[in-house]
């Protein structure tokens, strides 16, 4: 098999894969920054509970309409969105943490929505339901993966500045008169938009593993957010190219094969990362500078 | 509830509370234009709280705060050290320049001027060639420095220091003083919480004794006796969960 057939070939010959390319390239793009955020937030396992979340609203989508690509994205949209706000509204009037309050509400929609599918729809839907099917999006998934990773990319530019201030220092931005809780709040919404839109393609489960694992190994090589959110970026391409190669040339189900490359990404990076990577930490450096 | 009036930062029979137990207590009293003081009173005194209602960040329960019509969202703060991640993504040049935000806010740039500023804060507090650097590569000390230049870059009428010297070294904490008679210096209102009294007796002439409620303010050689210290001590270890409501008004 020369390096052509197994590179570039699938996508040459194959429309369905090319549409799976421009897919994920679309998640890499808008997931991926999104997932650097929430891990500078400390929300690392939040993307997971929200994805969770989508599954009542998504269910109940595909029970009213069939397999409607709109009818399931809002569905999941404002169900993931009422279970933020319901989260957000217990941690501010109560003593509750956030991710405890989030940990209650995303059981909660989760049960619903396995409750939803499993007593209206057959175990097929289920599985369509948590684990996507990228080899077969359609024009308007494409539509809209691409239109919220631009939606993604420009509302990031607009509230960079406090998004990153209020992580790193809340108190400050407020007494600049900065709007942290808008911004906040602005920033849950982008999180809900991206895995519905990842959920697509790669389901509940595995939107989560394109918007987190790029983002926990960008850390070993990048130190600053905005390179933090190119090198997240970059992983999820590769990972999202390498996975829908694999799952073509071993017939595996693309979601998990893309997120496992996800994952390997970050075992790797993890090894051999520039920035505190394991192995240039067990080496011993005893070339020094003088001060 | 906060209002406007014509001195710099007054505090009128203020009452900040939590969960209806006082921890700044019918407090009276007034921080006078370009006034150096220092906060001083035991653990749970109530200091950091009497500092976070001045900047607006707690309401008071009774009592109220008079701040000059021109401070709003001015007040320079200075947290404690804990409150900020030092593993956080960013360069040493970034975080100061967060000084500027009244000017830049949300989206504007920094030009060649305000740039060079934030290298002038650096140098002041001793950390020139560090800009690049990442916070999480700098000492408990050099953090603090950073802190500072941030502060002055702010450029703020009324700053507010939250125990600025603790785990700093002596040396720093000399450099950060020196900053602080600057500031005074040039008529700015500074109001710190510090608990190494002689250092107090030796850089702040005027005192706030705290312990909930009021225990001495006013020159720092009058408010630093051995009898209003005891008091202080007494006062800030009353607790009681099942105390009667107070009745005291004004």
């Amino acid at each position: 098999m020369t390096l052509n057939e197994l590179l570039v070939q699938p996508f040459a010959d194959y429309g369905f894969m090319r549409r799976a390319l421009v897919a994920t390239l679309a998640i890499s793009l808008g997931s991926a920054p999104v997932g650097v955020l929430l891990v500078l937030r400390r929300m690392s396992l939040v993307g997971d509970a929200m994805a969770h979340a989508l599954l009542p609203g998504a269910a109940l989508g595909f029970l009213s309409a069939g397999f409607s690509l709109a009818a399931m994205s809002l569905g999941g949209f404002a169900a993931a969105l009422g279970v933020a706000l319901a989260a957000g509204f217990v941690t501010r009037a109560t003593a509750q943490r956030e991710d405890a309050s989030f940990a209650a509400f995303y059981l909660i929609a989760l049960a619903l929505g396995v409750l939803l599918v499993s007593t209206h729809g057959n175990s097929v839907d289920l599985m369509h339901v948590l684990f996507g099917t990228v080899l077969a999006v359609d024009d308007a998934a494409l539509f809209l993966m691409a239109g919220v990773a631009s939606l993604t990319l420009f509302a990031l530019a607009v509230v960079y500045r406090p998004l990153v201030v209020e992580c790193l220092d809340p108190a400050f931005l407020r007494n600049a008169g900065g709007r942290g809780p808008l911004v906040h709040a602005l920033f849950l919404v982008l999180v809900v938009a991206n895995l519905v839109a990842g959920f697509q393609a790669l389901g509940t489960l595995m939107a989560v593993g394109l918007m987190m694992l790029p983002a926990t190994a960008a850390r070993f090589w990048a130190d600053e957010v905005w390179s933090l959110a190119l090198a997240a970026s970059l992983i999820a391409l590769v990972s999202g190219f390498v996975g829908l190669l694999l799952s073509f040339h071993a017939q595996w189900p693309s979601g998990p094969a893309i997120v496992l490359v996800a994952g390997l990404m970050y075992m790797l990076s993890l090894a051999v990362g520039t920035r505190e990577g394991l192995i240039w930490q067990s080496l011993r450096h005893p070339r020094h500078r003088s001060a | 509830m906060t209002v406007t009036c014509s001195t710099r930062i007054a505090l009128h029979n203020l009452t900040v509370a939590y969960r209806g137990h006082p921890a700044v207590h019918h407090l009276t009293g007034e921080f006078a234009p370009g006034s150096l003081t220092a906060v001083v009173g035991p653990n749970g005194a109530g200091k950091t709280t009497l500092l976070a209602a001045i900047m607006g960040n707690l309401r008071p329960a009774q009592g109220e705060i008079c701040l000059d019509a021109g401070l709003r969202g001015r007040i320079a703060w200075l947290p404690q050290q804990a409150t900020i991640d030092r593993s956080f993504p960013i360069k040493v040049f970034d975080l100061v320049a967060l000084g500027h935000w009244a000017a830049a806010g949300n989206f504007g740039s920094l030009n060649a001027a305000q740039r060079d500023q934030v290298q002038h804060a650096l140098h002041a507090v001793g950390l020139g060639g560090f800009e690049r650097r990442s916070i999480g590569e700098l000492s408990a000390g050099q953090f603090q420095r950073v802190l500072f230049a941030r502060v002055l870059l702010q450029d703020s009428p009324v700053i507010l220091l939250d125990e600025p010297f603790n785990a700093i070294d002596s040396r720093t904490t000399n450099d950060l003083l020196a900053i602080i008679a600057r500031w005074h210096a040039e008529a700015r209102t500074v109001i710190a919480v510090l608990h190494d009294l002689e250092q107090v007796r030796a850089h702040f002439d005027r005192s706030l004794l705290l312990a909930r409620s009021c225990v001495a303010w006013g020159p720092t050689a009058e408010v630093l006796h051995a009898e209003n210290l005891f008091r202080a001590r007494q006062m800030a270890e009353s607790w009681d969960d099942d105390a009667p409501l107070c009745r005291k008004s004004a």
